[in-house]
């Protein structure tokens, strides 16, 4: 199976893409309205999918369990079917044959859909800086929150999951180019682009 | 069909277990509002600490790098002048960064380091949004100016 090739994210203008200072004056206030309800309603029923690969995935399954509790954030379905989950919590090192599972996996959640990059082998392969190991998920699949942390406690975990959803919250319009991620059907390379 | 002894009676057992674990005392940490008090050998965030006069600690020596099983600490130091005095040595860290994500907070910098100059406290809170964000520097890990100032 082929490997996915990292996609660089490239601003194109086009009369759907959102621009900066783009903003209509008025007649979408409603629109807007249940944008912001729909994001708030997203971000508070969050079903992680459970994608645990090492020791990582002791701790996310303890701060669902009662003492951390995220039920108390509207994330206790853990799903272990993608078609019925919101997030992907990647917890633990991810290896190079793994990545491609990982892929489709993604690929099959429904939209919309956040990936966590749970610890520091996720996030950035850690110690293991090795040719097994993928260096960091964002290689694979677009990250949102990175939590690091060897494992990260389950607390700062949940610290993480309070961040995605701070940034569900503040919805799909971005403030900044940097936080312009284009859903694009078949993305185009850098090189066909310039 | 018996219906005391086969929807009844196992309603009430059922709930009776219910009942039992609400004189339980309750074990969930409200996290946001409330943080649980951490372990005293915990360790999280990186400090550079400072003298009680307000010199660094830190000489510039990398051994806290060249401990760290990840590589995640790059240190580049330079000479200290009379004019322009960080630390009370020969040399100090003009440049100190330690890449939070590649991190596995296992204690070997602050192990090695000679004059105890990185620690690692108990603020667990360091999720961002992209991995530019992890990489902290010298200026966002060194610990502030006591109130008294440099003497």
């Amino acid at each position: 199976m082929n490997m996915p090739k990292r996609v660089e994210t490239v601003v194109l203008h086009d009369s759907s893409t959102p621009v900066l200072g783009d903003i209509q004056k008025g007649g979408n206030v409603i629109v807007t309205s249940i944008d912001t309800l729909l994001n708030q309603a997203r971000a508070n029923s969050l079903w992680p999918l459970t994608f645990g690969l090492a020791c990582c995935a002791i701790e996310m399954m303890s701060s669902v369990a009662s003492r951390f509790d995220l039920a108390r954030f509207g994330s206790e379905a853990f799903r272990a079917t993608p078609r019925q989950a919101d997030v992907m919590i990647i917890a633990g090192r991810l290896s190079k044959k793994m990545a491609p599972v990982l892929r489709q996996i993604y690929d099959q959640m429904p939209e919309p859909k956040w990936v966590i990059s749970m610890g520091a082998c996720a996030s950035t392969g850690g110690v293991y800086n090795n040719y097994a190991i993928v260096q960091g998920t964002d290689q694979i699949v677009p990250v949102d929150v990175f939590v690091p942390g060897c494992p990260p406690s389950p607390d700062a975990l949940i610290y993480g999951i309070m961040k995605l959803q701070e940034k569900i919250k503040r919805g799909r319009n971005p403030k900044s180019f940097k936080e312009l991620r284009l859903v694009e059907l078949e993305p185009r390379k850098l090189e066909q682009v310039s | 069909m018996p219906v005391y002894r086969d929807v009844v009676k196992p309603i009430i057992a059922g709930f009776g277990i219910t009942r039992r674990r609400l004189k339980h005392e309750k074990v969930t940490v409200m996290y946001p509002e409330e943080v649980r008090e951490q372990f005293p050998r915990t360790r999280w965030r990186h400090v550079l600490t400072r003298y009680d006069s307000g010199l660094e600690r830190c000489i510039g020596c990398s051994l806290c790098a060249g401990a760290c099983p990840a590589r995640c600490i790059y240190v580049e130091a330079a000479e200290n002048t009379d004019e322009e005095r960080y630390s009370p040595g020969e040399r100090y860290a003009v440049r100190y960064e330690i890449n939070m994500l590649r991190c596995i907070f296992c204690g070997y910098c602050q192990e090695a380091c000679p004059t105890g100059a990185i620690v690692l406290r108990n603020d667990f809170e360091l999720s961002t949004y992209n991995r530019e964000d992890a990489i902290f520097t010298k200026e966002m890990l060194l610990q502030p100016m006591p109130l008294s100032g440099p003497s």
